[in-house]
């Protein structure tokens, strides 16, 4: 209505937008507001997870020990490793080197997908001994009150950012698939710059989920 | 003789389709308005019930069970479904864009996926209404909200969704007002209408996460027994109380700072008189969003927090009464020495003041630490948030809905029928809940199912009030959907008012504006440039 033809701009920038700055600028400030909604969301776990070891601290440190710690630290170094990998897929986007980026958002998935694995195996060895959350906990080898209130914790914070990381991965997995229909470039790859964002989050959480649950000292 | 043009965005395409799958602002904001006036006649049914079986003591109506059912669907819903959506969601999405000479807001359709993430969070509401209802109050306290029978997971769950819809609206406004206004509307030329949107959306993006992790986890309670909010389990029931208020208090401001923002475009438009401190109300927004965080221990003076915590909460509830206070001046300080017409849109500003000036104060006796103890749990404190939510958003809303509703449908109303069914709802809700402060004062406790015979006049004499207040609304809905297709054509400015969203058609084009507008002089520039009324 404004007198431009459709054919004089871009097919990525939506008619609403008057230039594609304005369209990337804006996509950028909504991921970040996105990503504190995120932070907030998890403050609601870490509030808790402040309350109850300042109530029971022996009991939180007894049932850490019960964590084992170097799985965790495995899976620190592999989401850090897909968080590198991301980044990396974006630079690769921007110099225009699709085949390598398609390459680095794989391995990023496999790195994701390996998380999980790692966790699978946590988890099922905790349920297979009844170190359960709240009622359901059945294990008997931790001193202290209330040791389930640290499994409940402990379930709610990481099974919390496991639903973020399949979330993440299908995000991952939608980026790919428009990154090999050909429709990112140098020109535009706002939905892989805004993935990999949403990705680092999911990384950083963890890295606080880490020491706060595994090594408590 | 003014004419409805040709090509507009409501006949801009045609079938159901064209609706539910819209990426235009205004119809998104059409499908939220009709959604949350249904959402305000099943919350309003629910509200004549309760009066009905508060009628006298005893059993009138209904079992104590289904009253408790009753009153507790009467807050989810008109918390949940109606007055959090209710400004922002559907006036909002429809003016925002125009206010500041946009073509759509910034994320289309993110908008889309906020109405239809409501729709979605409805139906859990009603599924759980199916179910066998909630019987918690709407706050969903701990321990008896993860003990009571009834279906506590499909209202909860329904509220987290719902959130969803909120924080979209929130984000999506928030990046619109930073990136889209038109070149030449710096912040401070903005509507005051934009400011309070801009307020209440910081607010939805920050507080909205705490609902939904507090919901989650009160699911997780009830599924997985985690027992973090179960003193039985070593659990904090407290801490359940902490999260809720951590979004509910903040989120009162979700509701009455868009319209505060109404406010002072109906005063300053019906006043012909530049809104006097601009800056002022704009920077109160922000003061009321940010002090809204400080606050929600107010609502647990008797939970069991520590005195030196009630204290400091009680302290900082009353900074809140500061940036309100400077709004209320300003508003009058408009209204001094202006042009003031009576319109109906000026009759409920007018009500908002003065409802809403006694819903503040009897906030702050609230927020006194040695009063509360006296009136928590009373009526008086039910008096006091209805007269801040109906005697203030939604007399803000209504009046919204009667200034704009010529913008949206390009057809005016019968002023006549609407200044009778004001009165009717002014009067009604005075009748309904200045006597609820008196019964409060005396000691009569909310949520009981009955009373004693003494309180019964006073009672009565409220219910009666919600008899009149639902005539008010029954006559509003007749004559406005009546307008829809019969009412006269209102022309581009009807009121004479000097936003942008008057420049353009009414109703306007699927774009907003057939030419892209240039930015020519302030929203409140009556001093220098009075528009000719169209009607």
């Amino acid at each position: 209505m404004d007198g431009h033809e459709h054919s004089a701009h871009p097919a990525h920038l939506a008619h609403h937008f008057s230039e594609p700055a304005q369209q990337a600028e804006s996509a950028k400030m909504g991921m970040w507001l996105f990503l504190l909604t995120e932070v907030l969301l998890f403050g609601g776990l870490f509030v808790a997870y402040t309350v109850f070891p300042a109530w029971n601290p022996d009991m939180f440190f007894n049932a850490h020990k019960h964590l084992n710690v170097y799985l965790g630290t495995l899976n620190t170094f592999v989401l850090i490793s897909s968080s590198v990998t991301m980044a990396l897929a974006i630079r690769s986007i921007q110099l225009d080197r699709r085949d390598v980026s398609i390459r680095y958002l794989v391995v990023t998935l496999l790195l994701a997908a390996a998380f999980l694995v790692v966790k699978y195996f946590e988890y099922s060895h905790k349920i297979h001994l009844g170190q359960l959350p709240g009622k359901f906990y059945t294990f008997t080898g931790i001193e202290g009150t209330n040791p389930h209130v640290f499994f409940s914790v402990y379930f709610a914070m990481t099974g919390l950012h496991g639903v973020h990381v399949l979330a993440g991965m299908s995000v991952i997995g939608w980026v790919l698939m428009r990154t090999r229909r050909g429709e990112l470039s140098s020109e535009y790859y706002t939905p892989m710059e805004m993935t990999g964002l949403y990705w680092h989050l999911v990384d950083m959480i963890w890295i606080f989920l880490f020491p706060l649950l595994y090594l408590i000292g | 003789m003014n004419t409805i043009p040709e090509k507009n965005f409501l006949n801009a395409t045609r079938g159901w389709k064209s609706w539910l799958f819209t990426l235009d602002h205004k119809r998104i904001g059409v499908l939220y308005l009709f959604s949350i006036m249904a959402a305000f006649l099943v919350g309003g049914v629910f509200a004549i019930l309760i009066r009905l079986e508060l009628l006298g003591p005893g059993r009138n109506l209904m079992e104590a069970d289904t009253y408790n059912q009753v009153f507790t669907l009467h807050g989810a819903i008109m918390i949940f479904l109606f007055i959090i959506p209710s400004i922002p969601a559907a006036l909002g999405n429809f003016l925002l864009p125009q206010m500041i000479g946009a073509k759509d807001v910034a994320f289309p359709r993110l908008n889309l996926a906020s109405w239809w993430v409501y729709i979605l969070g409805s139906i859990f509401a009603v599924i759980s209404i199916a179910m066998g209802s909630v019987d918690t109050g709407w706050t969903f306290y701990t321990p008896y909200a993860t003990e009571t029978q009834t279906s506590v997971i499909s209202m909860t769950l329904g509220v987290f969704i719902l959130g969803f819809s909120s924080i979209f609206t929130g984000l999506n406004f928030i990046v619109t007002i930073h990136k889209m206004r038109l070149p030449g509307q710096t912040w401070f030329r903005m509507p005051l209408f934009v400011w309070g949107l801009y307020a209440t959306a910081i607010i939805q993006v920050l507080a909205t996460p705490v609902l939904g992790i507090t919901m989650v986890l009160l699911i997780l309670e009830r599924v997985a027994g985690i027992g973090i909010f179960d003193p039985a389990m070593g659990g904090d029931p407290v801490l359940y109380q902490h999260f809720f208020w951590f979004y509910s208090h903040p989120a009162v401001y979700i509701m009455i700072l868009p319209g505060m923002g109404i406010i002072s475009e109906l005063i300053s438009t019906f006043s012909k008189k530049r809104i006097f401190g601009y800056t002022a109300i704009a920077y109160s927004s922000l003061a009321i969003a940010f002090i809204s965080f400080l606050v929600w221990g107010h609502h647990m003076f008797v939970s069991g927090q520590s005195q030196l915590a009630a204290t400091i909460f009680s302290f900082l509830t009353f900074l809140v009464g500061i940036p309100s206070g400077i709004k209320i001046f300003n508003w009058l300080a408009t209204m001094y020495k202006g042009r003031i017409t009576f319109e109906t849109p000026m009759l409920y500003a007018l009500s908002f003041l003065f409802l809403f000036t006694i819903g503040g104060l009897t906030g702050i006796f609230l927020g006194a630490l040695a009063v509360d103890i006296h009136l928590h749990d009373t009526y008086f404190v039910v008096a006091h948030f209805h007269y801040v939510m109906v005697g203030g958003t939604v007399m803000a809303f209504l009046g919204g809905i009667h200034y704009w509703w010529p913008k949206i449908w390009g057809r005016m109303y019968s002023e006549f029928w609407a200044k009778i069914a004001a009165a009717f709802v002014f009067v009604g809700f005075n009748m309904t809940f200045f006597t609820q402060f008196i019964l409060g004062s005396q000691g009569m406790p909310r949520r009981y199912y009955t009373y004693m015979d003494q309180y019964q006049p006073l009672h009565a004499f409220s219910s009666v009030g919600s008899w009149v207040m639902a005539v008010g609304f029954i006559i509003m809905g007749v004559y406005l959907f009546h307008s829809i297709k019969r009412g006269r054509p209102a022309g581009n400015n009807p009121w004479g008012a000097l936003t942008l969203e008057w420049e353009t058609t009414s109703p306007p084009p699927t774009e907003n504006f057939v030419e892209t507008p240039k930015f020519s002089h302030g929203p409140y520039d009556y001093d220098k440039n009075v528009p000719e009324r169209t009607i």
